[in-house]
């Protein structure tokens, strides 16, 4: 049986309909149209679905489609201004802090949990808020550096 | 500065020293601002209008002849559009034993072969409904004994596995069967009388556990095959024109028939140069009608697509007192999964790349065993025999009193020296590394309580292979690239920076796209470090060849000889007398008129990149072990490595950073942990563990440029050689904190706190 | 499959007991998710308890914390007062998994999943805490060492929930600590793991001790005979050798490819003594 579900994505009011088994992030991929968050596992280890569930940083194969009513989301596809990136998403590409870039949407929304938490994190908290994102190809080096710069400009 | 634009062959690949203007700088990749934004489409991210979802369904059993599959019920639930079985599949490939290989592992046809062996597969209207059918389906098995390990596998009580393979290679022709489907030999100079001569000779074995390259990405694709039988996929791959090629071959397709995308790749790291489901998407697709979507989960991606070898070396080294090594010996036994490899092979190539040697011999045998095929894993195979030859070094070099960089320097390769795999190097890097590291600060930085410090290097040789670019000059005066070969780490920012730089344009000006394989002509895949080796060197020609259309273009605007026409900075000039009065045709001009000068513009360069500059690295390891629990961290590392010449130093650095990272996950957590069943255990990022952000510091890079002679610019490969030497660099540091000498990797804490207590027990 | 979300425990727990076929509470999620995913389970009805009024809030009561059912890890440690009294069970709520998945888990959840590596099981024991259990016929109180009853069962009954989570009120001179043992420095499951909780009197000298062990048996354990040996010792480095010898006497671990028997049972010692140490530290020994 499904349900029909009446949510807020990056701002809009959206409805769906799914099936109680589905994840916010099946939802978000094949009823909304927002492929921004990846399935890297779809159990919780890697972070690549990462989404900001009503303030709260989570894992979007870790939540049920069902459970939005009337709750509010942030993906990466709402994390720019308009034309105006972010400054993550500009340091990001400054800093060659993404290679492949398939965990960089996950990144960006982690990094911008903790940012809001912690807006000037010494590096290990930054490695330690990052942990559950996983990211194959960097080393983590390049990205570490980019919200360290970024968070730097954030402050102003 | 100006192309000489009266050489006679722009297809030369000769070196010319040059100041650049755009190689060299950082500038922003194409796909930066798509993949900040969740723009960039991956494997999984495409859809077909009526797509069906397509699951496989995967042995249990290490080893088991498949009796009979009854897919009746699955095949009558409603919703369920295919399901496939080997029937579906015959056998196209005409005698190609390797092709046939290819088929077999993407799905079982007499036998399955491991745990996770494809045995039968659905397309259904949603993923529930392919679930349920994958359910129905009634596979009968009949369970045959299994070996797993790389050692038990060649003992001779060891389950055969396959009736056909017998040993290649060998002295004497093999006349049984075996699990040892190649034997092989390198090196030159007699290793017993180097023994003799020798003051100490060390003599160690060495055990490493398989390992995943573990992009994050999971395999996907998107098939639609027509009823006429012409077909499309869109697919996450390193090289999608060979995967049209061979998935063409075992679908019985004209290759031109089947148009294969890529899509952007979420990492590959050599594990994406194989198909493995695609096969299935293509004949899902044609027995259903319609688009079929396949997407692996994370457990399928490590139960049954291709992880890298473990492995069993033994080495001996003689030296001398005063540090001449006067003998090097290794065997080096490496598993290839369930299909015959030449893994082994390549690691006796590269065990002592790094050494001078007068007498050094090596031994390889590539074994089968019941697990997933292995697949290369960034520079396939050296990581394992540089761990083992690394720490015979460092043993060698402690046991007569010499510090162990001294000695590696003492006794680096050359220009000039004879490799153990047999070629002589021209220009190469191993020393100029080995001394930057010796004149590190890293070096001299003091360590703490329970740490120690770990010096290695490694080799990688590099491929070049079959490449081809088109260089389009737009009417408004812009460039587009098309590029074959998958950028996997941002190989299209490099190639147009090589553009902008031989047309003299600016970057802004230049954008590269990869081409499908109906766009393009065959390109190798992007594996050995080729990516922008080769495909900067093609950009550079069909730039070249742009640069001839464009001057042909000036003379007939001027009405003057083609030889009177030089390119410089963007811009056609005159030279010579006479034709002082013409004002210079920029690119924009020439676009602009292009219609009344002969059409478009543009250039092509189709080559086959030979000697791609083998590459070199050393790195630098602190390690801090807690002696009660066996538990290390890295605390802090730095890698130097030749570049030839780094076209995008920020991409670079990326992937020294990115390697070694990798290559410190093997040497201290990851492994694929096999049950007495031969089924794995820890099919799941939560225990095959890679690094996570917290677990490192970061990672110090230097850059040594001495260049290729090869490449018009000097460039080498650089993606591989960063994950050789951590391995062995890690596991000395481990050595030194512990005091006990690393012989299994990874050393997970279990592993080193049983090391120190056997070591206090003694 | 039917999903509800009931605004009361009345009712929440009505439609528990009412279910004819398999029922399952949804708090975070983390846990139930991961194994519908794998097919371990395949639920017939879901019960979201996170709109019942007061069980995503924690309270400091004349007796102690009441934490809700629903409350998030990553919550925990926004509450000052409860990180000043409890920061052994705060450290191991926070360690349960990701940053994301501490968005989303619950110690309720950690507790009914009944793995015996729960991060914040053993801190739970040792901290002496109860769980409030709700079903249609009112509510009892249990031990969280009495919740578990073997890996992946707990002793609730049909139609029954746990609601919240109580922490005793601390005395003065008390002080706790978790640590686990993983190979990484985060995202691992604890290949074992110990929780200590003690009060001192006013010469540093030990009065009370809980000590408990996670992923050394089936469930895990409130190791008596640990605590008996530090209570009335000022710690000193005797009595950490008897406490790790009798930790690591008490485990009764198996081999699987997290650790062997012999790796778990020596850690086991080595991490009684340090989380003993900081326990103490904490409660201002010196």
């Amino acid at each position: 049986m499904g349900v029909h579900v009446q949510t807020t994505i990056n701002g809009d009011a959206v409805e769906f309909a799914c099936g109680v088994d589905e994840s916010l992030l099946d939802v978000l991929r094949n009823r909304v149209g927002l492929t921004g968050a990846k399935e890297g596992c779809g159990t919780g280890d890697c972070g690549a679905c990462s989404v900001i569930l009503d303030g709260r940083l989570v894992c979007s194969c870790l939540v049920l489609g069902a459970e939005m009513n009337g709750k509010s989301v942030e993906t990466i596809e709402g994390m720019a201004d308009g034309n105006v990136l972010h400054p993550l998403q500009q340091h990001f590409i400054d800093g060659a802090a993404l290679q492949c870039g398939v965990c960089t949407p996950g990144f960006l929304m982690a990094a911008q949990a903790l940012l809001r938490k912690n807006p000037d994190p010494t590096e290990e908290e930054i490695r330690f808020g990052l942990a559950g994102n996983l990211c194959r190809c960097t080393g983590y080096d390049k990205i570490v550096r980019a919200v360290q710069a970024a968070a730097k400009e954030m402050r102003g | 500065m100006s192309l000489d634009s009266h050489s006679s062959d722009p297809m030369n690949p000769g070196l010319v020293e040059r100041k650049f203007k755009v190689i060299g700088s950082r500038v922003a990749r194409p796909d930066g601002v798509d993949k900040v934004t969740g723009r960039a489409r991956f494997g999984a991210d495409a859809s077909a209008p009526g797509q069906l979802v397509g699951l496989v369904l995967r042995s249990p059993h290490a080893h088991a002849q498949i009796v009979k599959i009854d897919t009746k019920a699955a095949e009558k639930l409603p919703g369920v559009k295919a399901v496939i079985t080997s029937v579906d599949l015959p056998d196209y490939t005409n005698g190609d034993r390797s092709m046939l290989d290819i088929l077999e592992n993407c799905m079982a046809r007499k036998k399955a072969l491991y745990d996770g062996h494809a045995v039968a597969a659905v397309a259904a209207i949603d993923a529930a409904t392919a679930r349920k059918a994958l359910a129905l389906i009634n596979v009968t098995y009949k369970i045959l004994p299994h070996v797993t390990d790389v050692d038990e596998a060649l003992k001779h009580t060891a389950p055969i596995i396959h009736d056909h393979i017998f040993t290649e290679g060998t002295p004497q022709k093999s006349e049984m069967p075996s699990n040892q489907n190649k034997h092989a030999s390198y090196g030159h100079g007699d290793v017993e009388q180097g023994l003799k001569e020798a003051d100490v000779v060390i003599s160690r074995s060495f055990k490493t556990e398989q390992t995943h390259q573990g992009y994050i990405e999971p395999h996907s694709c998107l098939a639609s095959v027509s009823p006429d039988g012409a077909a499309e996929m869109w697919v996450c791959t390193q090289g999608h024109f060979v995967y049209r090629n061979q998935c063409a071959i075992l679908l019985g397709l004209d290759a031109n028939k089947l148009r294969v995308t890529s899509s952007e790749i979420g990492g590959g790291f050599g594990g994406k140069t194989h198909i493995w489901a695609e096969p299935l998407a293509l004949a899902l697709s044609r027995k259903a009608n319609r688009p079929v979507k396949l997407t692996m989960s994370r457990e399928e991606v490590f139960r049954c697509t291709g992880p890298t070898s473990s492995t069993s070396i033994d080495v001996k080294l003689g030296v001398k007192k005063d540090g001449t090594i006067t003998a090097a010996f290794a065997e080096l036994r490496y598993h290839g999964g369930a299909f015959p490899s030449t893994w082994a092979e390549l690691g006796a190539q590269t065990a002592f790349a790094c050494y001078d040697l007068k007498n050094v011999q090596t031994i390889s045998k590539d074994v089968v065993v019941n697990r997933p095929k292995t697949a290369a894993y960034r520079a396939p195979s050296a990581p394992m025999a540089a761990f083992a030859v690394e720490n015979a070094m460092d043993e060698a070099a402690k046991a007569i009193g010499m510090d162990p960089l001294d000695f590696r320097i003492k006794n680096a390769a050359k220009e000039g020296t004879k490799s153990s795999y047999g070629p002589v190097y021209g220009p190469i890097g191993i020393g100029p590394t080995l001394m930057a590291a010796k004149n590190h600060p890293h070096m001299k930085a003091p360590l703490g309580k329970n740490q120690g410090r770990g010096v290695a290097c490694g080799f990688w040789f590099n491929f070049g292979g079959q490449t081809c670019v088109d260089v389009n000059i737009t009417p408004d005066g812009n460039v587009t690239i098309a590029q074959g070969t998958i950028d996997v780490g941002g190989s299209r920012a490099s190639i147009a920076m090589a553009v902008a730089e031989e047309l003299g344009v600016t970057y802004d000006h230049v954008r590269s796209t990869i081409a499908d394989t109906s766009s393009l002509g065959h390109n190798d895949m992007t594996d050995g470090s080729r990516g922008t080796f080769s495909t900067s060197m093609a950009a550079i020609f069909a730039t070249r060849n742009a640069i001839t259309v464009l001057r042909n273009r000036a003379a007939k605007t001027w009405e003057i000889n083609v030889d009177d026409v030089e390119w410089k900075d963007g811009s056609a000039h005159p030279i010579g007398k006479g034709h002082g009065n013409l004002a210079p045709l920029s690119l924009k001009d020439l676009a602009a008129g292009a219609g009344n000068t002969g059409g478009p513009i543009a250039g092509h360069a189709e080559i086959t990149a030979d000697n791609a500059g083998v590459s070199f690295g050393t790195h630098i390891a602190d390690v801090e072990t807690d002696p009660e629990t066996g538990r290390s961290l890295i605390k802090r590392y730095t890698v130097i490595q030749d570049a030839g010449k780094a076209m995008h130093p920020s991409y670079v650095e990326g992937q020294y950073q990115g390697g070694a990272v990798q290559g410190i996950g093997w040497a201290l957590n990851e492994e694929y942990v096999y049950g007495k069943d031969g089924r794995l255990q820890n099919a799941a990022f939560l225990d095959y563990r890679i690094p996570v952000c917290s677990d490192l510091p970061f990672i110090d890079t230097q850059i040594l440029e001495i260049p290729n002679p090869n490449h018009p610019y000097g460039v080498r490969g650089v993606g591989e050689t960063s994950i050789v030497p951590p391995l062995a660099a890690v596991s000395i540091a481990v050595t030194n904190s512990t005091g006990v000498r690393q012989t299994h990797i990874p050393m997970s804490p279990p592993r080193v706190l049983k090391s120190i207590q056997d070591a206090k027990a003694k | 499959m039917r999903y509800e979300v009931p605004v009361t425990a009345k009712e929440a727990a009505s439609l528990l007991m009412k279910e004819k076929g398999k029922a399952f509470v949804l708090a975070g999620g983390t846990d139930l998710l991961v194994k519908m995913k794998a097919g371990v389970v395949a639920p017939d009805l879901i019960v979201d308890i996170k709109a019942i009024k007061g069980i995503k809030e924690i309270k400091k009561t004349a007796t102690g914390f009441t934490i809700g059912a629903a409350v998030p890890c990553a919550a925990l440690d926004e509450n000052a007062a409860l990180v000043k009294a409890w920061p052994g069970v705060v450290e191991a709520a926070n360690l349960i998994g990701s940053k994301q998945v501490q968005g989303r888990c619950t110690m309720a959840g950690n507790l009914c999943n009944a793995s015996p590596a729960a991060d914040s099981v053993p801190a739970l024991i040792a901290a002496g805490a109860k769980v409030v259990i709700t079903s249609s016929k009112g509510s009892r109180k249990l031990a969280v060492e009495d919740v578990p009853a073997g890996v992946g069962r707990n002793n609730l009954k049909k139609g029954e929930f746990i609601t919240a989570i109580e922490l005793p009120k601390r005395a003065p001179k008390s002080g706790d600590a978790y640590l686990r043992f993983i190979p990484r420095t985060e995202m691992d499951i604890a290949v074992v793991s110990c929780a200590v909780n003690l009060t001192i009197d006013g010469k540093g000298i030990i009065t009370k001790a809980r000590v408990s062990l996670g992923a050394v048996a089936i469930t895990a354990l409130l190791v008596k005979e640990a605590a008996k040996a530090i209570i009335g010792t000022k710690l000193d480095d005797a009595t950490k050798a008897k406490l790790a010898d009798i930790c690591s006497a008490a485990c009764k671990p198996i081999d699987d490819k997290r650790g062997t028997v012999e790796f778990r049972t020596t850690v086991a010692g080595v991490l009684a003594r340090r989380a003993a140490e900081t326990a103490y530290t904490r409660a201002g020994g010196k």
